[in-house]
């Protein structure tokens, strides 16, 4: 079967799954509602004001739809980045690039940007431009002459991590607690329901990013070879770092601006995406925005409904599934040699 | 001569000279030429340059005096991908933490002939698909690279070269990871490529009776500098290989090719601790 005819029948398999497990997070949640009445309200037949409209409409579907793009950009985030560092442990979390954008938001809540969509895009610009500090930093700590290392890489991402995580501590202790309400449940994941302007601001710059790291595929495929290989089969390699490295930057950056830094689904999701449609980047880069939107709704309806009423952070639930993702690839995929 | 690839002057030190000892890696004044159809082989003591050489070729890294001209155009005004139509490299075994399937490296090679493609097309397809039967892995299509043996694996990536379509088809020491078999195996399929396909070769080699073997013409660099250049017979000189390498050798022509044959004569020491029976 041809690249292409296996994309799109990934594509069309993991749409079908996208869409049931949306209805899944729909018809359930701590509100009981029946299914009767969840679909009266998303039929538009119910009162604009009843309990069944607000809860679907206004709770549920917008949160529903927060959880599929966070996770398709932060899956896309994943692919992006383990291609540029050419290690399939590389994420934005572990690289440390998620800390950095939520010191960006906290700056912004400073200044008291909130959720209207003017200040949305600026808390967003904040996040990415933590992200690409953070980045940066990884980048300049752990390049050596000759290419990336992938244990220095690693040990680099958990250094820059603690630091901006430690910032963002300074900033909590030292700001009035009460200008950043709810930021510490908002550094766990937070996929609390977004205004619809906002959510379009968050699906245009998620799909903005997306856009930029799939036209650049193929060429991802060409960096794995390493980047002297890529120079010799006619990849500009320097101009194609610095845009997936912008571009990974945007992913995360956005993510963590409307959801905050959600860990591990840029690990999860790719590895498995890898494990049935293996390594070609063109495949990897559509199949994570659809399998990562997937991957993230499923987590947040457990999030929702494990321990109902009280709700679980949603980063909670990809750490518990990623954690032991990133143990079996750095003991097998990677096996360090000593 | 009809030159197809031409170094003028060519000089180049890396950025931090202090990380090769005695200033290894580094060219100077290199001025050679490679004519069009013929099978060129670079030959040198380790840290001599030779690389260096291949990677300035390729604009991996860029010369920092004097101009390297291909099909009379200086390289450095070529895109990428213009130059990569041209020119294709087999390198040394390199490291790949993705396993890419055989299929898969060969088509990377379609790459310069299509960039703004986003899957190759059939055209690629069929090429990619003769270039694997002409070194011998079609049946290895599928397979991943990490599951290939040396030999093998030289072959996909000579096979990923072929369907890149160069003029110039450059060989980063090919035989250092082969057995005797895949050592005759390749030098007889570097003629075959230049005969049946009028491809221009570079050889860059450690092995200099593969590239006595092999080549038209040969270049022997030391320290950086051309030492010589011209057919193996004037090249493989007893005292020039002698002051180039700092050992003594012995040079015989082989009965059967004419070519001269380069062997190491052994010191007094390692012939007797050597001696059997």
């Amino acid at each position: 079967m041809s690249a292409g005819r296996r994309l799109a029948l990934a594509l069309v398999v993991l749409t079908g799954a996208l869409a049931l497990v949306a209805a899944i997070s729909l018809f359930v949640g701590s509100a009981a509602l029946a299914p009767g009445a969840v679909l009266r309200a998303l039929a538009g037949r119910a009162g604009a004001e009843s309990v069944e409209s607000i809860v679907t409409l206004q709770i549920r579907l917008p949160r529903v739809a927060a959880a599929a793009l966070a996770g398709g950009a932060l899956a896309v985030a994943g692919v992006a980045f383990q291609g540029l560092t050419r290690n399939p442990l590389a994420e934005p979390a572990v690289l440390g690039v998620s800390s950095g954008a939520a010191f960006g938001v906290v700056v912004a809540q400073i200044f008291g940007l909130g959720l209207s969509v003017l200040e949305a895009l600026g808390v967003a610009s904040f996040a990415f431009a933590g992200a690409l500090l953070a980045a940066a930093a990884v980048y300049l700590v752990a390049v050596v002459p000759g290419g990336l290392s992938i244990q220095t890489l690693l040990l680099a991402g958990v250094i820059v991590g603690i630091f901006f995580t430690s910032a963002i501590t300074v900033l909590i202790s030292i700001v009035d607690f009460n200008r950043l309400g709810g930021v510490v449940h908002w550094l766990l994941g937070n996929l609390a329901p977004i205004p619809a302007a906002s959510l379009a601001l968050f699906a245009a710059l998620a799909l903005l990013g997306f856009w930029l790291v799939l036209r650049h595929a193929r060429e991802l495929n060409l960096l794995a070879l390493g980047e002297e290989a890529a120079v010799q089969l006619g990849v500009d390699a320097e101009r194609l770092k610095r845009r997936i490295f912008v571009a990974a930057a945007l992913l995360t950056g956005t993510v963590v601006a409307f959801t905050g830094p959600i860990g591990f689904v840029g690990l999860v999701v790719p590895h498995l995406l890898r494990g049935v449609l293996g390594q070609d980047n063109r495949l990897l880069v559509p199949t994570a925005l659809v399998g990562g939107g997937i991957f993230l709704l499923a987590a947040d309806t457990l999030a929702r409904n494990l321990v109902s009423p009280a709700e679980l952070s949603v980063g909670v639930i990809t750490s518990f599934c990623g954690a032991p993702v990133f143990v079996y690839l750095l003991r097998t995929r990677y096996r360090v040699s000593l | 001569m009809n030159a197809l690839v031409e170094f003028a002057s060519v000089g180049f030190t890396y950025p931090q000279p202090e990380r090769t000892r005695e200033g290894g890696f580094t060219l100077t004044d290199v001025s050679f030429g490679i004519a069009d159809g013929e099978v060129f082989g670079v030959i040198g003591p380790n840290s001599a340059g030779k690389t260096t050489l291949l990677r300035l070729l390729t604009r991996v890294v860029a010369a920092e005096r004097g101009e390297i001209r291909l099909e009379g155009r200086p390289i450095a005004r070529l895109a990428h991908a213009e130059l990569a139509r041209r020119v294709a490299v087999v390198p040394q075994d390199a490291p790949r933490p993705f396993p890419f399937s055989v299929e898969q490296l060969v088509l990377m090679g379609r790459y310069p002939h299509g960039p703004g493609r986003f899957f190759e097309s059939d055209d690629d397809r069929v090429l990619a698909r003769a270039a694997m039967a002409a070194t011998g892995v079609l049946e290895l299509a599928a397979l991943p690279l990490e599951q290939l043996s040396g030999g093998e694996r030289q072959r996909a990536m000579l096979a990923r070269a072929l369907a890149q379509e160069p003029r110039l088809l450059v060989l980063d020491e090919p035989t250092s990871h082969l057995d005797l078999r895949y050592q005759a195996e390749t030098a007889a399929l570097i003629r075959r490529v230049n005969a049946e396909r009028g491809m221009t070769v570079l050889l860059v080699s450690h092995d200099l009776n593969l590239a006595a073997e092999v080549c038209d013409r040969l270049l022997l660099l030391s320290r950086g500098r051309v030492a010589r250049v011209g057919p193996p017979a004037a090249v493989l000189e007893r005292e020039r290989l002698e002051a180039v390498f700092g050992c003594a050798v012995s040079v015989e022509v082989n009965p059967v090719s004419g070519r001269p044959v380069v062997q190491v004569a052994w010191p007094q020491e390692v012939r007797r601790a050597g001696r059997v029976g």
